[in-house]
């Protein structure tokens, strides 16, 4: 803050310099600080409704459950339908409901880590609202960043999404078992992935036949604890 | 559509620098915005007036500085505007980091002392 003038009733400017979603960052730092603490490994899992985020993470659970405790973050906008599926699988979960907020936040984060126990989770799956486009803006605090893109969505995703393909560390391409039924350009697909975020790990999976789930687990394992 | 939790963040981030200059009203909020960054200009307008009701910064005008994106070619490393496909004007590969696009600032408010 710098005024340029500071005489009584006179318009002036003063310089802020500050990024609009600093708070946001600030509770997501805190957030990850809780969960380096508590030695849980983060994963953001983020798509648009209907990709596959609730199948990939029941997908996870049933490949890792044996080696690893696993704690799910359930965000939707409304419901309990994807908690609900994730209880029955008997690993600690806990539902926000954003009230209409089309993202999920540090600080509903924050809050939903305080009904978890966390000394017993050492990976946390935070299944973010549905949408290619607000998640992306908001830091949880979490570890690793994972977006999921289904074959009936179609190949155009990076130039339409470019945030999203940019921030993350894995592209998870689900329903992979639909490919000889769509026209979807894999290879084009894949190409504007790498030309946004040269560093992505791009997956193919089903989760439906489970098709290259191991892959994925194997390096979410990787990550996580090695 | 998380324009209202945004306008939110910006509203007590201009009340907060106006309060430490001791402004009575604040007239206006320059604000930056990268093209990459999903925000609609109208909306964050909309819910602004709405939000700083009986506040200081009632009545305010907000504007929005747009900045294009920009991307560094991973390969020559020449910068070039976003392409259909983000091809390099210069040596024909594709792809780079994004270097402009993503500013999402508040860069001065407007007030009255």
């Amino acid at each position: 803050m710098k005024p340029e003038s500071m005489s009584q009733g006179q318009p002036l400017k003063i310089q802020v310099i500050e990024d609009i979603l600093s708070e946001n960052r600030r509770i997501a730092t805190e957030n990850r600080r809780l969960l380096n603490e508590k030695r849980v490994f983060a994963v953001n899992i983020m798509s648009s409704p209907g990709a596959g985020k609730t199948s990939l993470i029941l997908q996870t659970i049933a490949h890792l459950r044996e080696k690893v405790r696993i704690g799910v973050i359930e965000g939707d906008v409304a419901s309990q339908i994807d908690a609900e599926r994730i209880k029955r699988e008997g690993v600690h979960v806990t539902q926000i409901n954003t009230g209409g907020e089309c993202h999920l936040d540090a600080n509903m984060v924050r809050s939903a880590l305080g009904k978890l126990e966390l000394e017993e989770i050492d990976l946390l799956l935070i299944e973010n609202v549905g949408n290619l486009i607000c998640p992306a803006e908001f830091e949880l605090g979490e570890h690793l960043k994972a977006m999921i893109s289904s074959i009936p969505e179609g190949d155009d995703k990076p130039y339409k999404y470019p945030l999203m393909f940019t921030d993350v560390d894995a592209l998870v391409i689900n329903k992979i078992d639909l490919l000889p039924y769509l026209e979807f350009d894999l290879e084009g697909f894949r190409k504007g992935a790498k030309a946004l975020n040269r560093d992505i790990r791009i997956f193919e999976v089903s989760c439906k036949t489970g098709e290259g789930i191991e892959e994925w687990v194997d390096w979410l394992k990787k990550m996580a604890f090695s | 559509m998380h324009e209202l939790a945004i306008t939110q963040s910006l509203l007590s981030i201009a009340l907060e620098h106006a309060s430490r200059a001791g402004a009575k009203r604040i007239t206006r909020i320059n604000l930056v915005i990268g093209d990459i960054s999903s925000i609609v200009d109208d909306c964050v307008q909309f819910y602004f007036d709405f939000i700083s009701k009986d506040t200081i910064a009632e009545g305010a005008t907000l504007s929005f500085k747009r900045v294009s994106p920009r991307f560094r070619c991973y390969t020559c490393g020449e910068e070039f505007a976003k392409e259909a496909d983000f091809t390099c004007p210069s040596c024909g590969a594709l792809g780079g980091e994004v270097v402009a696009g993503r500013e999402f600032f508040i860069e001065s408010i407007e007030v009255e002392t």
